[in-house]
């Protein structure tokens, strides 16, 4: 299959494709914007949400961007009033069965719904009928359902079953009353959720959420510090969100080149270490059998005299180094650069080598 | 050449056929035949219909009663000889039971058979020869039959469903044969030539599906057949199954010949208990006589049938819900980012086809493509079977040829009205179709025409409305149903249906307001535009079409809070004509509610807020005056 020998117009601007790919992805090449709410690169197109529906010349219907796929010389036009109209219908409908607090809703800032209805000028008020009033899941340390704000784009399921296959919640439910659920409704523990917060990452408004970053500020008004996880060798990256000289949330780098945006329990939730009152903050010197703390300058000091008084007495050979695979990369390969040009040795390890 | 051998030959079958079927029609209707004494017990047969409905009339007690009383006579050997049969549904389900008897030549039909009738009919026309003229059955029965073009249905009602010899004895299975000796393209070119339409409801050329699968050169590749018939008031696919499980699975292993598939599934209901185990029995004996499993006929072909059960979801009757299902996965329909014959079940090219469709293959092989051409018309060849209910005399399934007037299909073989209510419409095509009013019942039943009036073909189904239906509580009902039904996958659908269903719902209360119908129009065009699956972009239907032709019905109940069928519940009032009430209090003996002031020898009068109108007054009354 030859690449990119497929002509495309999207809003009369010709791109280049592969056979396989769609209009979304046509249009990204083209620079043009698509709203889109089920859509996650990391996911097969769904095809929910009917957001991304455009016009194509000669196709008497709206076809949605993300699943249909490119043929040569067709155009495509992602903005016409009819498919507008369209989608403020689809938007009404959202938003008639959707609490619509967004002045107390964590999401507010970063919901791709709020986002679309304010680009689109959409209220709830267009259809009055049912509206769902369940109650919220807040029954686990990690992560609240607000099932009233839930849009079923299906992206937290998708996500679950698909990339983390943990197989924690399904559809359920018809109709009206589809809702993506635990088996059964049960509450998530450790034996059926592994606590990723993949879900959460995925979803585009605010019916799931890290509890741990409840109400601890907008997402707007966060400071986000691009870092790699301390955990394992794999090197994962995400965004520590800083408020106040606080990391209050990690949130997924979705360009990040070995994650994309997918993390565990450990990257996404095990946070709060850092402010830990008992964590250490300075080194501690043995003395006289009692732990005493003191400067960086002694630490080290101490440290060089030993190893020097070690290496002198017994060799080089005899001194060596292991590192962590919380560590990073950078400075694993410090480490064995400092044993190799001071200890002039081999002698260097790490417990990520397995 | 041999396409030329072919089509004389069917059309001697034809021929055959009809000669065949006249002078049995012809006994049938006159019962003067019967009249010359008929010798006891000789080549007697006695066919009683045993698919669902005969049997929820009492079927199996029928021919418990007649084997009793056969075996009292001592008319035994016959007994041995299975001269009591069951057979598949013979169609008229409002005479049921339909028992027809067919002794030294003659046959006789009675229509509305229990089992206390049997004696007199054994004694009386078995030993005597002289048939119950009384029970006989009518001009409704040969209205019914007569005007039918029998091509599927033709067996059913003769042969015993659960045998597989009785269809081999049809020139059951010879449409296999022959195409096993064909290349698998020249049995696609065959079938492409028939014209032969999805019966299924969106009528895409068999033919032209079975060839985009064939080309593909993936090794493995499935055929399935959707027997998830779930439109309220069809029931053909389960007749076609349960009256003649074989057609359909000879159908599905030329289909698979054709794509070089050798493995097929029926997605079948549960619901159909009746219809599954018949289609194990014949899955079973066609397994035991060479017809499924390795080197099929000595041909080097190999194919089988599995059978999924479906969970009661009316969406996965949609092809991608549907394979999903099979997978083991939440019935949703897949996104159309490939065609099933490119991508189907389990990642591989699949090619799905309904029960009336796969049933059609093995006639259309046999009998050639010219002679599928010589029923119905250029762009929608064949017969089409119908399930016909509602408002008329003669409910039950019909064969017909595609392109008959509606009108010839529902008053001449449906019998017209049932009783002095004036026909009003008929819903076509379930919930995913539309109306279509009286006036416009001459138009011809095929693919095109119903699609040109807002409705469709759908599987069949034909529900047909009289003026004490309300357009708009029927509308109501699909809508409902829908959204009951809908997976809830996309947005317009989930809660679009809701919302009309909520309008609807409150226009039938009489609180609709003046906008609503606009709104209903705009939202259901919307609907049918951005959903994702059929199911979605029909489900608007029933619901536009009530309002094209039956605008003044939804204005009548948002403007005058008046339902014109007095249908709508809450829009109902009742009072007492002064006039003929005779003061005798009977009104008021039933009201539940104490709405009814009553005393001896003064008139009722009924309390508005007390009403709860549940119509027991109306009924109570013997002189017609609660109005």
């Amino acid at each position: 299959m030859s690449d990119n020998d497929i002509k495309v117009k999207i809003n009369g601007r010709q791109v280049l494709c592969g056979r396989d790919e769609t209009i979304l992805d046509a249009a990204k090449k083209a620079g043009v914007r698509i709203p889109t709410l089920c859509y996650d690169e990391r996911l097969e197109p769904y095809g929910g949400c009917r957001l991304c529906i455009v016009e194509v010349k000669d196709v008497h219907k709206p076809q949605p961007a993300c699943t249909t796929r490119v043929k040569d010389g067709m155009e495509v036009y992602t903005d016409t009033d009819e498919v507008r109209r369209m989608r403020k219908s689809v938007l009404s409908l959202l938003l008639s069965n959707h609490p619509n607090d967004c002045m107390t809703c964590e999401a507010t800032g970063d919901c791709a719904l709020q986002s679309l209805s304010y680009e689109y000028g959409v209220t709830g008020k267009r259809f009055a009928g049912e509206s769902w009033d369940l109650p919220i899941r807040d029954d686990n340390p990690f992560i609240i359902f607000d099932p009233n704000k839930c849009i079923l784009c299906g992206r937290c399921v998708r996500i679950c079953n698909d990339v983390v296959m943990a197989g924690t919640i399904e559809m359920t439910g018809r109709g009206f009353n589809s809702l993506p659920d635990t088996a059964f409704g049960k509450p998530r523990t450790l034996d059926n959720c592994e606590f990723c917060g993949q879900c959460v990452s995925t979803c585009p408004t605010g019916a799931l959420i890290d509890k741990k970053g409840r109400g601890k500020g907008r997402s707007y008004e966060m400071t986000k510090v691009k870092t790699t996880c301390p955990y394992c060798g794999t090197g994962c990256n995400f965004f520590l969100n800083v408020r106040d000289d606080k990391v209050v949330k990690v949130t997924s780098d979705y360009d990040a080149p070995v994650n994309k945006g997918n993390l565990c329990i450990k990257g996404r939730y095990g946070y709060s270490f850092i402010h830990s009152s008992a964590r250490l903050t300075s080194p501690i010197i043995k003395k006289d059998g009692k732990y005493v703390e003191a400067t960086w300058d002694e630490a080290i000091d101490l440290i060089a005299k030993r190893f020097g008084e070690l290496m002198e007495e017994h060799g080089p050979d005899s001194v060596g180094a292991f590192s962590s695979a919380r560590c990073t990369n950078e400075e694993n390969f410090l480490l064995s650069k400092f044993v190799r040009t001071v200890f002039k040795n081999n002698n260097v390890d790490c417990c990520a080598r397995v | 050449m041999a396409a030329k051998k072919k089509t004389t030959t069917k059309s001697k079958a034809v021929v055959q056929t009809k000669a065949k079927l006249k002078p049995k029609s012809k006994a049938k209707a006159k019962p003067k035949a019967s009249a010359k004494s008929v010798g006891p017990a000789k080549d007697l047969t006695i066919k009683i219909c045993a698919g669902t409905g005969g049997l929820a009339v009492g079927s199996q007690e029928v021919i418990n009663e007649f084997a009793k009383e056969l075996k009292a006579r001592g008319i035994k050997a016959d007994i041995a000889n299975k001269c009591v049969k069951k057979t598949g549904c013979r169609g008229l389900c409002s005479k049921d039971l339909i028992v027809e008897i067919r002794q030294n030549g003659n046959t006789e039909v009675y229509q509305l058979i229990t089992p206390d009738k049997v004696r007199r009919i054994v004694e009386e026309h078995i030993i005597n020869g002289e048939p119950v003229f009384e029970w006989l059955a009518g001009e409704d029965y040969h209205n019914f039959n007569d005007r039918q073009t029998k091509v599927l249905l033709k067996q059913f009602g003769h042969i015993d469903p659960e045998d597989i010899n009785a269809y081999i004895n049809v020139s059951g299975y010879e449409g296999l044969r022959k195409a096993l000796l064909q290349t698998t393209f020249e049995v696609t070119e065959e079938v492409k030539a028939s014209g032969l339409r999805g019966r299924g409801g969106a009528g895409f050329p068999t033919g032209l599906k079975w060839e985009f699968c064939s080309m593909s050169t993936e090794p493995s590749k499935y055929i399935i057949c959707n027997a998830d018939e779930g439109d309220p008031g069809a029931f053909m696919d389960c007749a076609i199954i349960e009256g003649n499980a074989h057609s359909v699975i000879e159908g599905m292993i030329i289909g698979g010949y054709s794509i070089g598939s050798s493995e097929g599934y029926v997605y079948i209901r549960a619901e159909y208990p009746l219809a599954i185990k018949r289609l194990e029995i014949a899955i079973k004996q066609a397994r035991e006589k060479g017809f499924l499993g390795k080197n099929i006929l000595n041909s080097g072909f190999d194919f089988d049938i599995k059978i999924k059960q479906g969970a009661g979801a009316f969406v996965c009757g949609e092809a991608s819900a549907l394979m999903r299902s099979i997978e083991g996965k939440r019935g949703m329909p897949r996104a159309k980012l490939w065609r099933s014959a490119v991508k189907g079940l389990w990642g591989k090219p699949t090619v799905l086809n309904n029960v009336e469709t796969f049933a059609n293959i093995p006639l259309i092989i046999l009998n050639g493509a010219e002679w599928y051409r010589s029923f119905g018309t250029e762009k929608s060849p064949g017969t089409k079977v119908f399930s016909l209910t509602g408002k008329v005399k003669n409910t039950g399934l019909i064969e017909v040829p595609m392109g008959m007037m509606l009108r010839e299909m529902i008053i001449d073989i449906g019998g017209g009205r049932t009783g002095k209510n004036k026909l009003k419409a008929v819903q076509t095509g379930g919930p995913s179709g539309g109306c279509i009013p009286a006036d416009q019942f001459d138009l011809p039943v095929d693919f095109d025409s119903l699609a040109s009036v807002g409705s469709m073909m759908g599987s069949g189904s034909m529900v047909v409305v009289d003026d004490t239906t309300c357009m708009v509580d029927l509308a109501k009902f699909f809508i409902s149903f829908t959204q009951h039904e809908s997976c809830g996958k996309c947005v317009p659908c989930r809660i679009g249906t809701k919302r009309m269903l909520e309008i609807l719902t409150r226009i039938t209360e009489g609180k609709g307001v003046s906008g609503d119908i606009e709104l209903l129009e705009e939202l259901g065009n919307d609907i049918k535009m951005t959903s994702l699956c059929g199911l979605g972009q029909s489900a608007p239907n029933p619901v536009l079409s009530t309002i094209r032709f039956f605008r003044d019905e939804y204005e009548s109940h948002i403007e005058h809070g008046r339902c014109p069928a007095g249908a709508c519940k809450s829009l109902r009032q009742y009072i007492v004509n002064l006039e003929t009430c005779k003061k005798c209090g009977k009104c008021a003996r039933v009201c539940p509610s104490a709405a009814i002031t009553w005393q001896p020898k003064t008139k009722a009068k009924i309390a508005k807020t007390k009403c709860v109108k549940c119509g027991a007054c109306f009924d109570a009354c013997p002189f017609n005056a609660i109005m």
